[in-house]
């Protein structure tokens, strides 16, 4: 091509991408205004374990992985953030060694260095961060850091400053561990953050916004991170709007009437059931349904009666109405019914049902069809608990309230003396994971922290999970058996070799959970976002849900 | 004196000017309690309030068999796949919303047939009449306990405070005082928090957390120095009444003085508050019950019903809107019964308008 025809075409090429970078660019700007019933505790990143902080803090911090930023399927999996490339592992997969980005700050304007990366991963141990005994208890030292979480040294990481290299020595394979790093609980925080709870004092981060201020009861406000630069669009593209504004307060019925006032922008918490025929009648290009790993489900405590006989817990799996929790969360349009503990989406979900009508551990169905009332009672009469006292454990939000209330009259239709105990959703989730409390059963939900099946089998049912008396006690149910461990561990390191052979074995942990029902799934939900008329280029992603430095408000 | 025994002639407000009209007018005169019930009768207010009284209370007691023999259903079990039968078709009481999203269900609306859920129905699909009535039979069972059993401690204080004097009028006054001093919704939540959640434990006496018990007690409770104070001023006037100084001259024992003297005098204080002390017990209840601190799920009380109407107060507002006029209705009621007792019981007022 001659040199002329050359320039012009580059130059047709530029006028070409200049109304749209023109028009991005126009959309730059203007705060985002956020609401939510309460706030979602402290603001330490390496401790909270709320999806609404989670979101936020998307935006604020950065590990040496991250979730791709891009919207679908491609936001299940880890791509390179602060270190510049995924190292492939070593040593069977016993080691991994990154190599740190350069000329990376923090907000306050210090540069990010190795020694940064190696202190966060011993502060995840000292603050005793909830995912530390089961995403890094594998990093060589861990086990004596959990022990001892003062005197933690780590020495599965090693950082050496010359090379700008981090490198890290696991006791066994671990398929997840680039998840596991990308997990909000593995960002990197300076080396000279206290190592105790953050409170309301944020730590400066490296993403496109920082805190300017957090008070837990009334919201939050985030500006421009003044030294943060584009490095990998994927993992860290930079934000729109220059101003977050989240304000903690209003009731979800309040939320919803100021979204769609335009006095915010978007809220949190899920809109009441009697707002879907509006929202789905008048402001339909306003509402956004996303696909989720999210599950809605029963934790019944095996260690305490009448949930230690089996036939107790599948008594409750049999007579639950899961139709019924799919009507309260909105119907066939917001949550699909779930029978099983993988999500369907994630590998290793094989359809597989035992506890419909007409099904049982032994003739399994695809798919459920209604509860058996009559074999359930048969088994709650076998168990010998009949009659006795059970509380169950509901956040106190419209949904779960109503979801409680129903599941009440299924637990006294079975035989049992039951009452529905609602406590605030800011504190329900670390009530019912303390076992001192003696929570019996509980409705939660639990969205993927990662893509992967142990974040619902491994992080929900594994021994690791359970620790009593901890407010961080993800394993509500307290359920520990050696059989599902060694099958875990098994899939967690055959995954790397063999991924179809990992799943099967993820299916048969599926699978053994389903016969020992320490829980009952019941939905799995979709997030369903209200948006004002002003906000556009709504992005969401798998794990993220919506993505605040994406969208426009200008 | 009180020779007369449950004369309530002996006394000066009320019976002293009847017991002349009875001396004058010989053995067919009628005594002073049909005085004031005709008295009442005449008052087409009163009237009114009690025939709407009796009305909700029949409906109320008539609660099962409306559920059972008209509406067929089950008003406390949620079933949200129910259907009922309209205009001969078979309609989901859970009826999907057809907006181009599929998102929600809403619960049918008012049908106005007593056999497919009349008043629509709740978010879990139960019959809201059926709820309605059976809820009434609880706020009115609370209510008019909470008021008998306020009544009564409140008598008894007030007369030991008016009648006794010293050291126990000062202690039992003081004690109202502070008791009056704390607002009484949130005496009333404090008390409910505490004993909703664990229920009470009184030595080997244990209340349920869903027992009717507690909130009737605690709203008890709360109300006493509102009926005690107004009793006690009664009482203090007339200890200093003549017949009362007699009695003590004759040296009449005081637990007699207390029986056949006091106590009939102050009957008339005591009936008159009875009605008002129910309006505001069946309020501080449907308060609590909203509060989900009084009656416990899956019970019903107007107030639970009206917490149930509020997550659809924008597409199926007569789920609130139902209890709320029941409320508004018995509560009206109760004050004009209240007002007519007063005008009946008052002697000196109906005197003066003789006069």
């Amino acid at each position: 091509m001659p040199s002329a025809m050359r320039v012009l075409v580059v130059l047709g090429a530029l006028l070409a991408t200049c109304p749209a970078l023109a028009a991005n660019g126009d959309h730059r700007g203007g705060t985002l205004r956020i609401t939510a019933d309460a706030g979602a505790g402290t603001i330490d990143p390496q401790i909270n374990y709320f999806s609404e902080m989670i979101q936020v803090q998307v935006v604020v911090y950065d590990g040496l992985t991250a979730f791709s930023k891009h919207p679908g399927e491609a936001s299940n999996h880890p791509v390179a953030d602060l270190a510049d490339a995924l190292p492939e592992p070593q040593d069977g997969g016993r080691t991994y060694v990154f190599h740190l980005r350069d000329g990376i700050r923090f907000s306050d304007g210090r540069a990010v260095t190795v020694d940064d990366v190696v202190a966060s991963f011993r502060r995840i141990f000292k603050v005793h961060a909830p995912s530390s005994g089961s995403f890094y208890a594998g990093i060589v030292g861990a086990s004596d850091c959990l022990k001892d979480a003062e005197h933690c040294t780590l020495p599965g990481v090693q950082g050496d400053a010359a090379a700008r290299t981090v490198t890290f020595h696991l006791t066994a394979p671990d398929a997840e561990f680039l998840d596991k790093l990308a997990f909000p609980h593995a960002y990197v925080l300076p080396a000279d953050t206290p190592p105790h709870d953050l409170g309301n004092d944020p730590a400066p981060g490296t993403g496109p916004y920082r805190f300017v201020s957090y008070d837990s009861n009334r919201g939050m406000v985030l500006d421009r991170n003044p030294f943060f630069h584009e490095w990998n669009a994927e993992a860290q593209p930079d934000g729109y709007v220059d101003r977050i504004e989240y304000s903690f307060g209003l009731d979800d019925e309040a939320e919803v009437t100021a979204v769609e006032n335009g006095q915010f922008d978007t809220l949190y918490d899920n809109v009441p059931l009697d707002r879907y025929g509006e929202i789905g009648d008048r402001y339909t290009d306003q509402v956004h349904i996303e696909d989720v790993f999210a599950l809605y489900y029963l934790a019944m405590n095996v260690n305490l009666p009448p949930f230690n006989n089996l036939k107790a817990r599948q008594a409750v799996n049999y007579a639950v109405n899961r139709r019924a929790m799919q009507t309260f969360y909105g119907g066939e349009g917001a949550a699909s019914i779930a029978c099983q503990y993988i999500p369907a989406g994630l590998p290793g979900h094989v359809p597989y049902c035992p506890y419909s009508r007409g099904a049982d551990n032994a003739h399994p169905v695809e798919h459920w069809a209604a509860p058996d009332l009559a074999r359930a009672r048969q088994l709650v009469a076998e168990s010998g608990t009949e009659g006795q006292h059970v509380t169950l454990v509901v956040p106190n939000r419209a949904v779960e309230i109503a979801m409680g209330t129903n599941l009440q009259n299924m637990l006294r239709a079975i035989g049992y003396d039951a009452d529905v105990k609602p406590i605030a959703f800011a504190i329900q989730f670390n009530y019912i994971q303390n076992s001192s409390n003696k929570v019996q059963i509980s409705l939660t939900d639990w969205f993927a922290d990662f893509a992967r099946p142990s974040n619902f089998v491994s992080a929900l049912y594994g021994c690791g999970n359970f620790h009593p008396g901890s407010d961080s006690s993800p394993n509500v149910s307290g359920y520990c058996t050696p059989a599902l461990e060694d099958v875990m561990n098994r899939a967690m390191s055959e995954s790397l070799a063999d991924p179809a052979r990992g799943d099967a074995l993820w299916a048969q942990a599926d699978r053994m959970l389903s016969a020992d029902a320490p829980g009952a799934p019941l939905i799995q939900i979709k997030k369903i976002d209200l948006v004002s008329k002003r906000l556009g280029h709504y992005t969401a992603t798998n794990l993220y849900h919506m993505l605040f430095s994406q969208v426009w408000v200008r | 004196m009180s020779g007369g025994g449950d004369l309530l002639p002996a006394g000066p407000a009320t019976g002293g000017l009847a017991a002349s009209d009875a001396v004058a007018r010989g053995p067919v005169a009628p005594g002073p309690w049909r005085v004031a019930g005709q008295a009442l009768l005449r008052n087409p207010s009163a009237v009114t309030s009690m025939a709407v009284l009796l009305l909700l209370v029949l409906l109320s007691l008539l609660a099962p068999a409306y559920a059972r023999y008209v509406a067929h259903t089950d008003p406390f079990m949620s079933d949200v796949a129910a259907t009922v039968s309209l205009h001969g078709e078979e309609v989901p009481v859970m009826q999907p919303n057809h907006n181009r999203l599929h998102l929600g269900l809403t619960p049918i609306g008012p049908t106005w047939n007593p056999r497919a859920d009349l008043l629509g129905a709740d978010n879990q699909g139960r019959d809201v009449a059926a709820r309605l009535l059976y809820g009434g039979r609880n706020s009115l069972l609370i209510s008019f306990c909470a008021a008998i059993l306020c009544i009564a401690l409140a008598a008894m204080v007030g007369i030991c405070a008016g009648f006794f004097g010293g050291v126990t009028d000062m202690l039992l006054s003081r004690l109202m005082d502070i008791m009056w001093a704390i607002p009484v919704y949130l005496f009333a939540i404090s008390l409910s928090i505490v004993s909703v959640s664990q229920g009470l434990h009184l030595g080997p006496v244990t209340i349920r957390s869903d027992s009717l018990l507690l909130p009737i007690v605690i709203i008890a409770l709360v109300y006493v120095p509102y009926a005690a104070r107004p009793v006690r001023g009664r009482v203090l006037s007339l200890r200093r009444a003549e017949f009362v100084t007699a009695a003590r001259c004759l040296g009449v024992p005081r637990r007699r003085i207390l029986l056949r003297d006091i106590l009939p005098n102050v009957s008339t204080t005591l009936i008159v508050l009875a009605p008002l002390v129910m309006a505001l017990a069946l309020l501080a209840e449907s308060a609590l019950s909203f509060l989900s601190i009084g009656v416990q799920a899956p019970a019903a009380s107007w107030g639970t019903l009206i917490e149930d109407g509020t997550g659809l107060i924008y597409t199926r507002p007569a789920v609130a809107i139902a209890p709320g006029i029941a409320i508004v209705v018995t509560v009206l009621a109760l004050n004009i019964l209240g007002d007519g007792l007063r005008d009946a019981l008052d002697v000196r007022e109906t005197s003066r308008g003789r006069s």
